[in-house]
């Protein structure tokens, strides 16, 4: 990761104040010259974690390739409030064509490009994970086995929350959508479906694979400037809260964000050439529960009595990340290294109801 | 120096004579033989500057070629059958956009029962996705059209496809005259596009429209066709000038100016249908053909003019509209129905569904279809060459028990042959 070694946080949280910092080191957004890539006046919800992790990936990108970009956009909730006719947020050239297409549009603009002899213009598709993981999944991977030139974005908020919160490939188990709702015996999402398309992206053995959530937006920066660094095929997966779909109020998108890596729940890696080359340590280890209970997708996981088999189950989930990816220091706590055995109870501290 | 070449390979040579910058390939038959042409002419360097992608389907194709497009690059793509259909939502969205696309349809029916042979059913199906469609009579024909593509689509900004028969056409060995490069570079200029997607001049493409403006935008895709009306003919007017040869332009009739009975097709069965209108002229009926090349934009107007004067018109169409019938004769009954406003009597019109399939149209069937028309003594809707004995006999099963199986394997045990059928 290109990310500056850092020794100063802010008091109480890992985010990282630019006055810390040397100017060149600096967030894109923190410059002026920003490109305000998707600008102000859209239409997205209070708190959305799409229009947060959209903004700074494409001033990221912008950033990377001195403005020479052309994004191309799948349908969903990141297209429709950021065009409605007559107006436009964005301020970059930009295409959406249709809702399962935008890998392989951006294909035929690098293939354009190409064939101009504009190969300093780069592309970035982007799309939500209905767009992405499910529908999109073909004209992705065509895209990513014939290693075109492309960074495609998806913006992973877990759910088709432009349509109305239905569940996708995404969908974690037991969260409760429009078409998996909180009733029977086992409320909510099943467990055992759903995929990880980083993981498949890796089998692609493409240049670069990355994860990255809206919680840590230096990281985010950083990850799209190391992709635009790169040729050929890259595929970078954001984790994007949604509070209308998830039930979770505006202003917890980035602690929620930040409890979804620091469970375990949401791993932050790297991957080159389809191995895994760096992982964001968790910090401060946290339990499942304190990711599941601020989100009414979940509610029914607390309410009327805790279900504490389902969350077990969550919390082992969450653990084998940790395992898989080695997401815990060795130097951590014992109560860190508690926690990475499954069905272990929550660390103190979370017992409240 | 005219050369015998594949359809398909007259298509590929013309296809990159017009120098297209992004090619998409998907194969299907019986498309594949041009895509592969190209990709050897891209892969020799005979056609450079151009990108030849592989993309993993027909709805990936579409889509390369609109996000090729978009950036200005001239985007060419083939395709036939269950692949057209396969990226039926892509074609709306590059007629929706304005992208002047141009890409073959080597036409082929349409499953189920899988079949692989000739039949108009794919275009067709296509007939309401804002594509401008020319059809093809002869591999010349083919082969010109496609450099005429190009400029009409990149002139209206409206995206073409070329429909030819398939394996008639693409897999029929014919002699055709190909054009130097010189000769379609002084006939097509390089596209100008009007949206391009620029990081000097940023534009939005694919905006959401609500009500307020729905309407409007889909109109002006009906008004590039209605435009088309005007420019197919001159089009095929420059080319007649610049390449001595008389290709495309809306309808073309033959033998049509006193006949009393006039036969409406598209495509390839012109030439089985003009040589059997030859040999009944010589028994002296008056019986002519008007073959329509512009299916959309349909001309109705010319359509008129070339019919008007006829006692009956039949339609002979290669596509079925299940639950109808014709699918090219309501456009044609449409154009008829104005000689009547205007005062005239209007012609008798008949539907016949040939050639589904692959089923050979022949000359002897169209003798005595013709000859029961001239007399009057066709059904309003007639299916020619049909076996109503094992279709029958599949009806009765149907009737007789509930758990009567599928029916294509009942009639092929029936027809005594897993082959398409008669020949």
């Amino acid at each position: 990761m290109k990310a500056p070694a850092i020794r100063f946080y802010q008091t109480g949280s890992f985010a990282v104040g630019n006055r810390l910092l040397d100017p060149e080191q600096r967030s894109v957004q923190a410059g002026e010259q920003r490109t305000n890539s998707i600008t102000c006046g859209h239409r997205a919800c209070q708190g959305c974690g799409e229009a947060l992790g959209a903004r700074y990936a494409l001033d990221a990108a912008m950033r990377a390739t001195d403005g020479r970009m052309i994004a191309a956009n799948a349908t969903g909730c990141l297209e429709v409030f950021s065009t409605p006719y007559p107006e436009t947020s964005w301020r970059i050239p930009w295409i959406h064509s249709l809702f399962a297409n935008a890998p392989a549009v951006s294909t035929g603009i690098a293939a354009a490009l190409r064939a101009k002899g504009r190969e300093d213009i780069r592309v970035v598709g982007q799309g939500g994970d209905g767009g992405t993981v499910d529908i999109g999944m073909a004209c992705l991977s065509g895209m990513f086995e014939r290693n075109d030139d492309v960074l495609y974005i998806c913006y992973d908020n877990e759910a088709y929350m432009n349509t109305g919160v239905q569940r996708s490939g995404s969908t974690p188990p037991a969260a409760r959508t429009a078409t998996t709702q909180a009733v029977g015996p086992e409320p909510g999402n099943v467990f055992g479906q759903g995929k990880s398309a980083p993981l498949i992206a890796m089998a692609h053995e493409i240049p670069y694979v990355a994860t990255a959530t809206v919680a840590e937006l230096r990281d985010l920066e950083a990850k799209v400037q190391t992709a635009m660094e790169i040729r050929g095929a890259r595929y970078l997966h954001v984790f994007v809260p949604c509070p209308l779909g998830w039930g979770s109020a505006s202003k917890d998108t980035i602690r929620i964000a930040r409890l979804a890596k620091e469970s375990g729940i949401f791993p932050v890696f790297e991957a080159r050439d389809g191995e895994v080359t760096d992982v964001s340590k968790i910090r401060r280890q946290v339990s499942v529960e304190e990711y599941l209970r601020p989100q009414k997708r979940f509610a029914h996981l607390f309410k009327p009595e805790p279900r504490t088999e389902v969350i077990a189950r969550i919390q082992a989930g969450a653990d084998r990340n940790i395992r898989r990816f080695g997401l815990l220091t060795l130097s951590g706590t014992g109560g860190d290294a508690a926690l990475t055995q499954p069905g272990v109870a929550a660390p103190a501290g979370n017992g409240r109801s | 120096m005219p050369r015998q070449l594949e359809g398909s390979r007259a298509v590929a040579e013309a296809v990159a004579l017009c120098r297209p910058e992004v090619i998409c390939a998907y194969p299907i038959s019986p498309q594949t033989h041009i895509v592969e042409n190209l990709s050897q002419l891209v892969k020799s360097g005979e056609l450079t500057p151009c990108e030849f992608v592989n993309v993993e389907s027909e709805f990936a194709a579409m889509s390369v070629a609109i996000g090729a497009c978009a950036t200005g690059a001239r985007a060419y793509t083939a395709t036939a059958s269950q692949g057209l259909l396969y990226m039926t939502e892509a074609l709306y969205n590059a007629s929706g956009l304005g992208l002047p696309i141009v890409m073959t349809v080597a036409n082929r029916a349409i499953g189920a029962p899988i079949n692989i042979w000739n039949d108009h059913s794919d275009s067709m199906s296509q007939r309401d996705c804002g594509w401008i469609q020319l059809y093809a009579e002869t591999n010349q024909e083919a082969l010109d059209l496609h450099i005429q593509a190009f400029r009409l689509a990149e002139e209206l900004s409206t995206p073409v496809m070329v429909c030819m028969d398939g394996f008639i056409l693409t897999h029929a060995v014919e002699r055709v005259e190909m054009p130097t490069q010189q000769q379609v570079d002084a006939f097509l200029p390089a596209f100008q596009p009007r949206q391009l997607l620029d990081p000097g001049e940023p534009i939005t493409i694919g905006a959401m429209v609500g009500p307020e403006a729905f309407m409007e935008v889909k109109y002006l895709a009906h008004a590039k066709q209605m435009q088309a009306l005007q420019l197919i003919p001159e089009i095929a007017a420059d080319f007649n000038d610049a390449f001595a040869r008389d290709s495309g332009g809306l309808i073309r009739a033959y033998r049509a100016e006193d006949a009393e009975t006039i036969v409406v097709a598209l495509g390839s069965v012109l030439g089985t249908i003009k040589e059997t209108v030859d040999e009944l002229r010589e028994q002296g009926r008056k019986i002519g053909v008007v073959g329509i090349t512009s299916f959309r934009p349909f001309p109705l107007d010319a359509v008129r003019a070339a019919l008007g004067h006829a006692q009956r018109v039949l339609v002979l169409e290669k596509a079925l509209a299940v639950g109808v019938g014709g699918i090219v004769s309501m456009d044609v009954h449409a154009a008829l129905a104005g000689v009547h406003r205007a005062g005239g009597v209007q012609p008798h019109a008949y539907t016949v569904i040939a050639g589904l399939g692959g089923r050979p149209i022949t000359k002897a069937s169209l003798l005595g279809l013709f000859t029961d028309a001239a007399a009057d003594r066709l059904a309003p809707l007639t299916f020619l060459d049909m076996n109503w004995d094992v279709v029958n006999r599949e009806l009765e099963r149907m009737g007789s028990s509930r758990s009567s199986g599928p029916h294509a394997e009942n009639i092929l045990r029936d027809v005594g042959s897993v082959a398409a059928g008669p020949v």
